[in-house]
């Protein structure tokens, strides 16, 4: 079986492996130690893998590694830490908008990679943003006003 | 609300979810061990088949394959049970669960073989290299059919493998006095738990001999399962349980623990075992789907006078939970009202189905659909307020249930559905082709297990000499917080702050038995085993100060690490006669008086049930609620949108609110996708929605917002009068929407979800008329 070097930088790290052409981005990070990337369905239905890709918030589960060198990864550690939470991790925790946890290292990144982009958005753009992330424990309510405080207060960067 | 505490009812927000938000949970899928192998499973696709040929040799030959087991290699493959629940009409069936299917299949993705490899991949090719041959044998997939005489066998000589009865008043004399009689077929769906975290785990054998398997568990006493297949004793079986990612019931019944038992034990080397969101799809247990006949009478002046049910469920292909689940429908059938005459005669019925069993409102929702569509027409016809014809009906506290159960806490229904309805708003308007309308819904589920289960759960908690607690209880985390909870309630008890507590849950050699998550129960059993066990580790401390400065114990109070006279304690005279709780461990420790206590709390026990008529009380308590609605019907493409939403529960006292509300919101949620559009198909028994862009949970732009409404009687049975939440937060759901579809465009839709092409169908149904 054919092997690639390939040599990726993620969470502002360069990390390298040799790998088949068919790893995905998700095997990739999970295969180094990225474990708080979640594999939820490996089919790009539930958004738990997702990371931000040059800003854009994409599910590892349906990215090659191969496609990714010279791009700038980034999951969940990259936000905050425990004596510094990232405003969007302060307000997830603020609103509880956390279950069972499992879909937020994703839910997270898409919000994000959204909230770069639009950072005053109304209930119905974040419903739209959030819509490929799938959570089955909160209803979504504490997740939206969560994004949503963020927006409002102003914090975001 | 909740002023006497400082942290009971509160919105904590804290410990748990920081470290959910920085990804530093360690879920299931997660652990990796030194030399370990990776499994895959080997499942049937045909519904009902002998296996006439089943040959390892090639996939045992492959470079990189450890371990290939097929049945003859399960030292105990088969148990033979009397089915729980099972009742006398049906007599001893005597169905057989097999671990690895042997000689027969009786579902598509039922598991024949197991694979263990070096890596994954390994494994996969190894499951291409086994060889099969099938003869099909007769199958049946209808639940109504596979009752009849003639309908092919799935075990034994009866497909029905439970029939329960209530029988109260006279139920023909009861009909005789309605002035109207509203009677309905209903259906509910093949609900998929679809939690987002796969069923996986890990397992080794350590250096004591002693069997490990580290996995996603509801109930870590499946170690008895795992030793029982294994021929070994059960304390040579360890089951750790990690944090779940979503379980919902799917997580209740064994999933990867047996096979990661057997192939360690086989193989000597550690493994893990991951379901693929296939294998979730079309291999493991969904909700049981119910076929409902309702005939329910009322006088003109809005008093129910009789009510007569006819539940069918359909179990699968094996016996898990659905004859459990039955005693839920039949003994909630009624929904939260009082009924002077009642019939119920239910069945749950073996087909070539996948297996159903427990799933988040566990018997209680189904026949909610029901009760509450029936009540709604009920009100039509007699051109009555919904809400007022309930009001006229719903049980109260001393009031019997149609088992003869006294409902010995409050139930401000009246409350919660004024509130919730309140709770809505302004009405929208709508426009030609999109119709506004409004629906409501009431609904009563129990928590804790059924009474003659005799329910007990364990809690250690100590004083460290630092005066810090930790806390020890078997309970798993569901992702409800339930570690959560009782951190909060020892830190209310022993004065101390939340992170001064520790807790250690869900190891079945490390922690006392808590018993399982599921039922509603973990709060209600868990949290009074905790607080027992906390009150006694306070009243070591009480005595021991009272003691030491000559004061009566009851008039001590422990708080922020002080041992105060109670009265006036924030007076500065007082300041001087405060102990140090370090000083009073201290005290205790150099008369060898241990701050800590092992306590049980044990749940009311009733006798079992010895015939197929309940009419003595099964459960501990129920909790009291509704759900409100306003939808969008466009009646040109059948589609709903949902507008608004709200639910309001007497949740007896909140723990923590912000975790009330979460339940509640996502029970909503939960319960708004089996009304909507949540709908597990199979075609002759082969599943067809594996995966989740096929069959649809709710996504954030299906839902609106959910205006929550927490009321709080402290009448509950749980710590500080809780009543539990987990469950009742989904049962009203779908009736509140299908009410409101109702209301909007004049047609009842009787077979959830109520899919836009039933809605469409309906609506075409209706003009032809």
């Amino acid at each position: 079986m054919e092997l690639y070097e390939v040599d990726l930088m993620v969470n502002n790290r360069a990390v390298s492996a040799r790998i088949k052409a068919e790893t995905t981005l998700l095997d990739f990070l999970r295969e180094n130690n990225f474990i708080e990337v979640k594999r939820g369905c490996s089919k790009g239905d539930c958004g738990a893998c997702t990371v931000i890709i040059d800003g854009r918030p994409v599910p590892s589960c349906m990215t090659l590694a191969l496609q990714c060198p010279g791009k700038k990864i980034y999951t969940v550690k990259s936000l905050g830490s425990w004596d510094k939470l990232h405003p969007l991790q302060q307000a997830f925790v603020d609103h509880e908008a956390v279950q069972c946890g499992f879909c937020t290292p994703g839910m997270l990144m898409t919000a994000k990679a959204f909230l770069s982009d639009q950072p005053h958005p109304s209930r119905e753009e974040i419903r739209e943003a959030i819509s490929g992330n799938l959570c089955r424990c909160t209803g979504y309510q504490k997740i939206v006003d969560a994004i949503e405080s963020v927006g409002k207060g102003g914090e975001y960067e | 609300m909740s002023e006497q505490y400082r942290i009971i009812g509160k919105r904590i927000g804290g410990l748990d979810e920081k470290d959910k938000v920085l990804g530093n949970v360690i879920f299931a899928e997660d652990y990796t061990l030194p030399g370990m192998l990776h499994a895959r499973v080997f499942r049937s696709t045909r519904a009902s088949a002998l296996i006439k040929r089943l040959d390892l040799t090639r996939a045992k030959a492959l470079d990189g394959v450890v371990c290939v087991l097929s049945a003859e290699d399960v030292p105990n493959n088969e148990s033979v049970k009397n089915v729980v629940g099972q009742t006398t009409e049906v007599g001893l069936l005597e169905a057989t669960n097999q671990v690895l299917a042997r000689d027969r299949v009786r579902f598509y993705g039922e598991a024949i073989a197991l694979v263990a490899a070096e890596n994954l991949d390994i494994a996969e090719e190894a499951l291409e290299l086994i060889e099969i041959e099938y003869e099909d044998l007769p199958a049946i997939f209808d639940p109504l059919e596979a009752r009849k005489p003639g309908a092919p066998k799935i075990h034994g000589d009866n497909n029905i493998i439970s029939a329960w009865k209530i029988r109260k008043g006279d139920i023909e004399k009861g009909f005789a006095q309605a002035d109207v009689i509203v009677e309905k077929s209903y259906r509910t769906p093949r609900q998929e738990h679809a939690h987002i975290e796969p069923e996986s785990g890990v397992s080794w054998i350590d250096d004591m001999g002693v069997v490990n398997i580290r996995y996603a568990a509801q109930v870590i006493e499946h170690y008895r399962d795992v030793a029982a297949v294994l021929g070994l004793p059960d304390s040579r079986v360890r089951v750790i349980g990690t944090i779940i990612g979503g379980g919902f019931g799917g997580k209740e019944d064994i999933t990867v623990e047996i096979f990661l038992g057997l192939l360690a034990w086989k193989s000597g080397r550690p493994v893990k075992l991951t379901y693929t969101r296939e294998e979730m799809g079309f291999a493991r247990h969904k909700r049981p789907p119910y076929y409902l006949h309702y005939k329910t009478g009322a006088t003109k002046d809005g008093k129910l006078t009789a009510m007569e049910a006819k539940l069918v469920s359909d179990a699968g292909a094996y016996v898990y939970l659905s004859p459990w689940i039955l005693i839920y429908s039949t003994v909630h059938a009624t929904g939260p009202y009082f009924i002077p005459n009642v019939k119920v005669d239910a069945n749950s019925v073996l087909t070539n189905n996948i297996m159903t069993s427990a799933f988040r409102g566990f018997g209680g929702m189904e026949v909610a659909f029901a009760y509450e569509s029936q009540m709604d027409e009920l009100a039509r016809k007699l051109t009555m307020d919904p809400l007022e014809f309930r009001k006229k009906n719903f049980l109260k506290k001393g009031d019997e249930t149609a088992n003869f159960q006294t409902i010995t806490s409050e139930a401000l229904l009246p409350e919660a559905a004024s509130k919730a309805l309140a709770a809505l708003g302004g009405k929208g308007k709508g426009s030609k082709h999109k119709k506004v309308g409004r629906g409501f819904a009431c609904s009563w589920q129990s928590y804790g297990r059924m009474t003659y289960l005799h329910d007990t759960s364990n809690a250690w908690v100590n004083l460290e000499m630092d005066g810090s607690s930790v806390v020890r209880s078997g309970i798993p985390d569901l992702g409800g917080g339930q570690r959560e909870s009782l951190r909060a309630i020892v830190a209310e008890i022993l004065g101390l702050k939340l992170d001064e507590v520790h807790v250690i849950s869900t190891d079945s050699q490390v922690t006392p038995p808590a018993g399982t998550v599921t039922a509603t129960r973990a709060l209600y059993m868990s949290g009074n085993a905790a607080r027992l066990a906390a009150e006694n580790v306070r009243k070591i401390i009480l005595d021991q100060a009272s003691a030491m400065v000559g004061v009566a114990p009851e008039k001590l109070k422990l708080k922020s690490k002080q041992v105060y006279l109670a009265e006036n304690q924030a007076g500065p005279e007082n300041q001087a006669k405060k102990l140090s709780l370090v000083e009073v461990i201290k005290s205790c420790a150099a008369q060898g008086k241990i701050p800590q206590s092992l306590a049980t709390f044990k749940a009311p026990f009733t006798e079992p049930i010895t015939t197929d008529l309940i009419r003595d009380p099964v459960f501990a308590d129920f909790t009291f609620g509704a759900q409100a609605a306003e939808v969008e019907v466009d009646t040109e493409t059948g589609e709903v949108k949902l507008l608004k939403y709200s639910t309001a529960y007497d949740i007896g006292q909140a723990i923590n609110l912000n975790r009330v509300e979460g339940q509640m919101e996502g029970g909503a949620a939960q319960g708004i996708g089996f009304g909507l559009m949540e709908d597990y198909i199979e075609e002759e028994g082969i599943p067809l929605t594996w995966n989740l862009h096929e069959y649809l949970v709710p996504t954030s732009k299906d839902l609106p917002d959910i205006e929550t409404v927490v009321l709080e009687s402290r009448s509950g049975k749980g710590p500080f009068g809780a009543k539990g939440i987990g469950e009742p937060a989904i049962t009203a759901a779908a009736p509140a929407v299908i009410n409101a579809i109702r209301d909007a465009i004049g047609v009842r839709i009787y077979h959830v979800p109520a899919t836009a092409e039933r809605i469409f169908r309906a609506l075409k149904g209706k003009r032809e008329k």
